[in-house]
Formats: structure tokens, sequence, C-alpha cells
């Protein structure tokens, strides 16, 4: 296939993952704000909802305040936010439009779809009252997109590097989030069994989807280091470190396998993933979350470079 | 204007009201249909066209805007006579067409018998001297044709334009063949209309056919040459098209920047590396093709590409240079050009024309321009063009400046009295204008026309313009088999 094809799909992907990890986190800001009177301490949470999308900078320079409605607006539509969920739905469904002939039909129409109607829903500003409709929306959209992945494509190159974006995407938007949050895990003496640490913990594992798989594998019972292991290490919940390292690992052995070798990623993702797959928790708080985490986010960017690298995504 | 339902022919209707044959069948099942579930289907044919993204983007709109080419659900039906009447012409014109681009570019022997003037060809940008001298791999020049049918009668089929270059338009040929099948399938059992989904199959043959001399004949691990539709990108108007082109023909579909010259030939980056093209289906325009031979700042096209293909490297469909054969100033000439090179009389009529730049035609289109069609010799797409009898007096006075300006721009042709056909309104069937482009396909095994093509409509009444980007649309075009 082409490179550039190649770079379409990947990034097309990528872009969907993206609206999708967005839209949890404005829904976590917007079920804080419902929980909690105290306005200081949502705008604290509206604040750190934009750090974990990186875009915090772009939002200061056109808006003061962290007030939700204007928050989740720039988050979801502002013409002056590139990383809107609008703009990555339109990015997904362009990169789609430019790699057509790699798609299946029902890939490219959900994703057309898709995007025609997440586009007319954020025609106008969004207030409290529908934001459940567009969030949902949004994750119906990479929801469906992932299924017509699954259920229509050949297990090919255009599959592979799908997934590969995907995951890639996924793996640096849990450890992003992680580490916005790393210091309501640390242990803290004036913290421990507080309420407070508990809505924090609830509220980190609401922004990765894993609230109810959390409760369920532990009973119901929280602890820092718990939760930690679960989004790092738990092999099992599909947003974890690990779990989107696997997937890494089988999507590249099914490019190297039908391209007859390997490549410098290849060997990069050896490395890092072996290194995840042997690390403990302990030894993670030992090295300290927040430096393991931003080695983590690096070694994943320094991944996805090499990929595009190796297979030509660019001249 | 001509006046609708007045003096022109309808396809569907005798003058007395009655059903011609050709619609007979048709008419019956329409007749028998509930109209409200037909009101019905008509919505959701635009719907469905939407959802899969068969969408145009027109120039000096928004940038991104896409839309939809307005479909009609009512068929344009051909017989079986006719259309083996039209095929022959069609064959007769497109083999002039070559013959005609095989001289021009080598003795130029038709300049040399005074059937053509020099003049024709002196300051038209469509003449490349870079193909002078040049023969394409297997001597073809335009691999794809479309030509443009006008019908003013019973018998009287004319060409309006041939389409020598990158005719667009095939796609919804299919499009509107498919959905009329998933709208409507019981009609194709009553009623035998011939196929027109292999287009894409015949394409790739006929392409794969004229594979350049540095084909290695499969030796390459290859089996068949390696064809691609060369794309100026998703912005580009056409886009939808040269995607669904690429996909049916199993292509890759590529852009200037996939591109490049390694070792003589031209190559694609693909994953594992740059991959060599033997035949590429160009969708991008000669001026954009080559920086190093045409526009030196295109980045749609890939430099260097014009010495691959004069070392025999690649075969480019449409040859570059076919544009000649296609100008308005070449049009009026095209009866003689017929008959100098098949030595038959023309089977297809061409519209009468007056040429500007003869000094005798434009005082005569001067003094007739109320009644006239003038367009520009080298403009396409319904851009530019005076429709007289639908003119008003500023305009008309407008347009005159501009021919005694610049007269060698201008031809003008007399408003034709288009047959009609009927579309489907909420009120029922209308008649409206309509004209077909079939489309033909030339390699060294033969020619090809599919049986159909595209039949554009002028929706608003009255109106000749038939231009999707002037706010036409589109029909299923039948032929009915024997």
């Amino acid at each position: 296939m082409l490179g550039r094809a190649a770079n379409g799909v990947y990034w097309m992907s990528r872009y969907l993952e993206r609206a999708e990890n967005t839209a949890r986190l404005i829904d976590v800001g917007f079920h804080l704000a419902l929980t909690r009177g105290n306005k200081h301490s949502q705008d604290e949470e509206w604040k750190s909802v934009l750090t974990t999308t990186g875009l915090v900078g772009n939002y200061c320079r056109v808006h003061g305040g962290f007030n939700g409605p204007q928050v989740f607006n720039f988050l979801l539509r502002d013409k002056d936010n590139p990383g809107s969920v609008l703009a990555m739905v339109e990015n997904a469904r362009t990169n789609a439009r430019m790699v057509r002939n790699s798609l299946t039909n029902a890939v490219w129409e959900t994703t057309n779809e898709g995007w025609m109607h997440l586009r007319d829903l954020l025609a106008r500003p969004v207030r409290e009252t529908n934001l459940g409709e567009v969030l949902g929306q949004i994750r119906r959209t990479g929801t469906l997109v992932r299924g017509a992945l699954e259920g229509t494509m050949l297990r090919n190159e255009v599959f592979n590097f799908s997934r590969i974006g995907t995951f890639i995407e996924r793996a640096d938007s849990t450890a992003r989030i992680l580490d916005v949050k790393y210091y309501v895990l640390l242990p803290s003496a004036a913290w421990v069994g507080s309420s407070l640490d508990n809505v924090q913990w609830d509220t980190l594992l609401r922004s990765v989807a894993g609230n109810r798989a959390y409760s369920w594998l532990n009973a119901g019972a929280m602890d820092s280091r718990g939760i930690a292991r679960f989004l790092i290490l738990d092999g099992q919940f599909p947003r974890s470190l690990v779990f989107c390292y696997d997937k890494l690992r089988s999507n590249m052995a099914g490019l190297a396998k039908e391209y007859g070798g390997e490549t410098s990623a290849h060997a990069l993702l050896r490395a890092t993933g072996g290194a995840l797959q042997e690390t403990s928790i302990e030894a993670i708080f030992e090295m300290g979350l927040h430096e393991f985490l931003q080695d983590f986010i690096g070694k994943t960017s320094r991944l996805g470079s090499a990929i595009a690298a190796d297979y030509r995504f660019n001249e | 204007m001509t006046a609708t339902g007045g003096t022109n022919y309808d396809e569907m209707l005798n003058e007395d009201g009655s059903v011609r044959p050709a619609y007979a069948d048709f008419r019956k099942w329409y007749d028998s249909q509930d109209k409200a579930w037909l009101k019905r289907q008509d919505a959701e044919a635009e719907r469905f066209f939407r959802r899969i993204g068969i969408t145009f983007n027109v120039y000096g709109n928004d940038a991104a805007e896409e839309r939809l080419i307005p479909f009609d659900m009512i068929p344009r039906i051909i017989t079986a006579r006719e259309w083996r009447k039209l095929t022959q012409g069609i064959e007769q014109r497109v083999r002039a067409l070559n013959a005609f681009l095989q001289d021009l570019y080598h003795r130029q022997e038709i300049i040399r018998s005074g059937r053509l003037p020099i003049s024709a060809l002196r300051n038209n940008e469509a003449f490349l001297s870079q193909m002078i001298g040049m023969t394409p791999p297997g001597g073809v020049y335009t691999h794809i044709v479309g030509i443009d049918l006008v019908r003013t009668g019973p018998e009287e089929f004319m060409v309006l334009e041939d389409n020598a270059r990158t005719p667009s338009g095939v796609s919804y040929m299919l499009e509107n063949r498919e959905t009329m099948m998933a709208m409507f399938p019981e009609l194709f059992t009553r009623i035998p209309v011939r196929p027109v989904s292999d287009y894409p199959r015949r394409l790739a043959r006929s392409l794969r056919a004229c594979a350049p001399p540095a084909y290695d004949g499969g030796k390459g691990g290859g089996t068949r040459p390696t064809v691609a539709v060369l794309t100026p990108g998703i912005y580009n108007s056409a886009y939808f098209e040269h995607a669904f082109l690429a996909d049916q023909m199993g292509a890759e579909l590529v852009e200037g920047r996939d591109l490049r010259v390694v070792d003589g030939r031209v190559a694609m980056r693909t994953t594992t590396g740059y991959k060599a093209i033997d035949v590429i289906y160009r969708r991008v325009d000669d001026d954009y093709l080559d920086p190093l031979s045409f526009q030196p700042d295109s980045a749609l096209g890939v430099s260097g590409i014009m010495d691959v293909y004069r070392a025999g490297g690649i075969t480019i469909a449409n040859a570059p240079g076919t544009g000649i054969a296609d100008d308005k100033a070449i049009y009026s000439y095209m009866p003689e050009i017929v008959e100098f090179y098949t030595g038959e009389k023309p089977i297809l009529a061409n519209v009468p024309t007056w040429r500007c730049s003869e000094s005798d035609s434009l005082a005569y289109v001067l003094d007739n321009l109320a009644e006239l069609v003038v367009k520009e010799v080298h403009g396409s797409g319904g851009y530019g063009m005076l429709i007289g009898p639908a003119a008003s007096k500023k305009e008309l006075a407008d347009f005159e400046a501009k021919l005694r300006a610049r007269p060698d721009n201008y031809i003008a042709q007399p408003t034709l009295s288009l047959s009609t056909v009927p579309i489907f309104t909420k009120e029922g069937l209308a008649p409206r204008h309509v004209d077909l482009r079939p489309f033909v396909l030339v390699s060294p095994e033969g020619i090809d026309i599919t049986p159909g093509g595209l039949t554009r409509v002028a929706l608003k009444k009255g109106s000749l313009v038939v231009n999707s980007s002037q706010g036409g649309g589109t029909k299923d075009s039948w032929v009915l088999d024997e």
C-alpha cells in the first residue's frame, strides 16, 4: 500500500480515538461539576481537563476563566481550537476520504455518517441540557467505526496500521491522564482514606472508562496502588498501558509477517513493551510515578515516529 | 429560448401525447406505482448518495463544500436501433480524433492539404510542442473519451462537444444505475436494459493493453501491468470519481507527492519502498503534469514524468496534448477532420458553428447575438458562456464588448431545440432538456463503448444548461437490449 495511505488510516484511527478520549474527559468534568457545589473546585477540574488534553495554552489565549460551558464548547467545537472534537472528527473523515480505497464501504460510511451527525449537532453552541447527547454521539462514532473495522476489514496492512494508530493514541492518552492526576495516587498522610481521595480516584477511573471494571475486580475497595496497577499493568483492561502495548505488538507482528521482515520500530516496541511486562507497581513507585509516565510518553511518541519513518508515511 | 413542450422533441411522448415505444414498458410500470411511495423513494435516493459520499466540490463556493449532483429517478431510455447508429458514429469520430492527433504531432498532413488552417494551431495552448514527434505506447492518444451528444429530433443526434482530455462523470453513470437497481429492482426484471457495471473492468483492461515498452511482461513479479490513478487530491471536484474508479479497477489512487522518478521509471512510494507504475490514468491537467516541462510551481504532478514518457517508461492516459482535439475552435472543423482521416462522411452531425475569428462570421454573430449561444474557445463546464435568448439587454451588451475585444476567443452556435425527457416532480412528470455523454475506451485492441452513458438534465423548467456546476442533474441512461 502507499505510504501516504498508511499514514491516512493511522491518523484516521488516532483522531477518532482522541475525539472519544476528549469526550470522556468532558464527561468527567461535567460529572464533577454536578456533584460539587464549590465553584472554585469546579473551575479547577475544568482546568485540569484542559491540561490533560494539552490545550490549556490555546484556551487561555482566547478565553478567561474556566466556566463549564465555555470550556466544553471550546473542547467540542471552538473554531479557534484546532484540537476540538469537531476538528478531530473532521480530520478523521478527511483522512478516511483520502484513503477511501483502502477502507471497506462500512468503515467509510460509519466514519462519514458520524461526521455528518456531529457536524449538525455541533453547529450551534452546546448547552448543559444536550451535552449528554453530544458526548454519546462522539462515543458512538468511535464505537461504530471500530466495529466496522473489526467486522469488515481484511486482516492486512490496512487493518494493522489502523489498529496501531488506535493503540498508540490510547497508550498516550491513558498515560497523560494518569500523569496529570498522578499526585492523587501518591501516598499522602493528610489525605489517606478521606472522601476527597475517593472522589479523585473515581474521577481518574472514569476518565479512562475504568470505574466499573475496577470496582468489579476489587469488590468496590479502592486504593491508590491498586488503581495505578490497574491502569498501567492490567492486561485485561483495554485502556491500560500493558494492554495497548500487547495490541501494538500483535499488529506490528502482522506487518512484519506481511512484509517479510521487521523494522527499527519493532526493536523499539520490544524494548518498551518488554520493560512494561517485567516491571511491577512497586518498581514504578520506586522510580517515581511521574518520571515513569514521562519516560513512557516519550518512548511511545518515538515509537510512533519510527513507524512513520520505517513505513514511509511521508516523503 | 425554445419553449419547452413546444417545438422540441420529447423522447417519451409523441406530439399527440401518446407514449413512444421506447418508454412504453416503463410508463406502464410508472402509472401503476403509488405516487406517495415514489416521493419517498425520491427523498431516500438523496440520503443514499450523501451517505456513501458521492459528492462533488463546487469551485467558487466555500472551499470545503461538498454538494450532491441532483439525481432524477426517471430513466432516459434509448432503443437498440438508436444506439447502434450512435455507436457507429461515435466510433468513427473517435478513430478520426486519434488519427488527427497522430497527424498533428507528426507530419501535419491535414494542414499541408489545406483542410485545416495553421492558425488553428498557432497560439493554441492546448497544442503541446513537447509532444511533437512523440508516438504514445500503442499509438493511442485518447484512451478515454466522452462524446457529448444532443438530440433535436427522432433521428437527429448531434455532437455538441468532444471531451478528449479527462472526461468526468462516469462514476455517476455507474452509481445512478446502482441506485436505480436498489430502488426499483422489479423494473430491471421487466425491461431488458443493457448493463454498464463492467465499465471499470473494461477500463482496466483497456489501460493495461497500452503498457509502455518498459513494462517487463510480468517478469518483475507482477503478472499484469501496474495501473495507478493520479488525482489532484480530495479537494478536486471529481475526487469521488477518482477514488471510485481506482477502487473498482483495483488500482492505486496516487497523488503527485506519492510519486517520483526512480531508475528511469515513475514509481509510487509504498510502505515497503518505491514501486514502478506502468500505466497512469491521470486526472490532472497537462499544465500540472510535470513541473519540469510545464507549470514549474505545480505540486500535483511528477518532476520528470515527461522524460520517462518519451523514453517509453510509462503510458500516460490520456496522452498529454490531446486537448487540442477537443478545443472548440477545432470542433468547427470536425466534419472535415472525420472525412480526411476516415474517407467517410461523418455519421454524426456537428452543431453548426460560427468561428468569431472570421470577420464575416463575427458580423453575423453580432447581428444575431440574441438568438445564439456563444462559448469561449477554451472554456468548459458551462462557465463564461452566453445564451442569447435567455440574456438581458445588459448581458448582451457586455458580451458584445467582449466579442469585439477578443473575437478569436469565441465561437457561436444556434440555440438548439434540445430534446426533453420527463423528470419526477412533486406535481408529476415534467419535461426537461437533456444531453448524453457516452464513454468510449480506446486501446490497440479496439474501441469499446459502454451501452449508456451520463444523461445530464436541466432541472429548471425551460433551461438549456445541463452542467452540474450550473444546477443540472443526472439520470440513469438505459440502452434497451435487442
